[in-house]
């Protein structure tokens, strides 16, 4: 377990990172002034949102195994848990917004809403389930590691990218600088873990 | 070649004018109708609570919901009709009873109500309202604020007669 100095110092820089890249925009949502005006559970469902945004930094940092002393077979078992922990956050945060608002959700989950960032969270959503389901059923369906493969990874391109424009559209309890920066970081390591990804698929 | 020129801008000109007339032709009986009604926006009944009482102002006040009502086809201002207001303020959520409150057009078919300010909730800043009596079609409206910081919000109703 001795590693060079060198690599220990990268290695305590990476974990930092990650965790100011998670932790910061955790804090300043919580300074957020909305918040006085937001019943306990309105509050509940916004937190469930940014801590699935923040999730979805954590997991392509798994698969890539870009994360020091996250190696070997013990790293996919982390990435299903943290899957299951995703499923668990967008559960809570739908299931809490419908009881702050139904007929607002009822329309989300329709496609009919008046708000368009909402759709870009739903198709995210449904990405997600998708995902776990796939996961979960992936030996009983008799997927090719090849095939299971590109759909994660296409599936995956979908709950980035309808995750992070849902978030940005949001006129909510984030800030900004700290929201945006986080998105930045999901679709910088989503984007490294496909370009990996693609080029086992070639090989 | 003159000629023909000529002849060619003459059927030009005359193909224009024959459009132009029919054009108009066309869209006449449009305008003979004049001021279409206002259509329900998308969302703008969630968190409806029917019969909201005609107040004073909505709990503390400080922020301005104003708007006028027409009369579709005419666009005959309608005094005294009834506007029905709520939204998620710094009093209360959308579907709190104390959020909602109603208020009557003056004779210019101008409605100004005073209620808390509107705050971002499910994603934006917005407010509702509602025309829902017997003389004219139901419309639900759902304007959304510029800015967040903004202390008024207004929203134009044309009503078809019923």
């Amino acid at each position: 377990m001795t590693r060079p100095p060198q690599r220990r110092g990268r290695a305590a820089l990476i974990w930092a990172g990650l965790c100011a890249a998670i932790v910061l925009p955790l804090a300043a949502a919580t300074f957020s002034p909305l918040l006085a005006w937001r019943d306990p559970i309105y509050i509940i469902a916004g937190f469930a949102g940014v801590i699935g945004l923040a999730l979805l930094l954590v997991q392509p940092l798994l698969a890539g195994r870009y994360l020091p002393g996250f190696q070997g077979p013990k790293v996919l078992r982390i990435h299903r848990i943290t899957g299951g922990i995703l499923v668990l956050a967008i559960v809570v945060h739908v299931a809490a917004l419908w009881i702050t608002s139904p007929p607002d959700v009822v329309d989300a989950l329709l496609f009919v809403s008046p708000t368009p960032f909402s759709v870009w969270g739903v198709i995210a959503m449904w990405a997600i389930f998708l995902t776990a389901l796939l996961g979960a059923m992936r030996r009983r369906l008799r997927l090719s590691p090849q095939s299971w493969r590109i759909g994660h990874m296409a599936l995956g391109i979908v709950i980035v990218g309808g995750t992070v424009v849902h978030a940005m559209l949001i006129d909510g309890t984030m800030e900004v600088l700290s929201k945006t920066a986080l998105c930045a970081l999901v679709i910088w390591a989503t984007v490294k873990v496909a370009a990996q990804q693609l080029a086992r698929i070639r090989r | 070649m003159t000629a023909l020129l000529k002849t060619r801008r003459k059927l030009i000109t005359g193909a224009a004018a024959t459009f132009v007339t029919g054009v108009a032709a066309l869209s006449l009986p449009a305008r003979a109708q004049g001021i279409a009604p206002t259509p329900t926006m998308r969302g703008g009944a969630n968190n409806y609570l029917p019969g909201a009482p005609i107040v004073e102002r909505i709990g503390g006040g400080g922020f301005w919901m104003t708007g006028t009502v027409r009369r579709a086809g005419d666009g005959a201002p309608l005094p005294g009709q009834r506007i029905q207001v709520w939204a998620h303020t710094t009093e209360g959520h959308e579907r709190d009873p104390q959020s909602h409150g109603a208020t009557l057009t003056d004779e210019n078919g101008v409605f100004r109500l005073e209620m808390p300010q509107i705050v971002p909730a499910f994603g934006q800043a917005h407010g509702h309202l509602a025309y829902d009596d017997d003389a004219f079609e139901t419309v639900f409206l759902r304007p959304v604020m510029p800015s967040p910081s903004d202390t008024t919000l207004s929203a134009d109703f044309v009503l078809q007669p019923a």
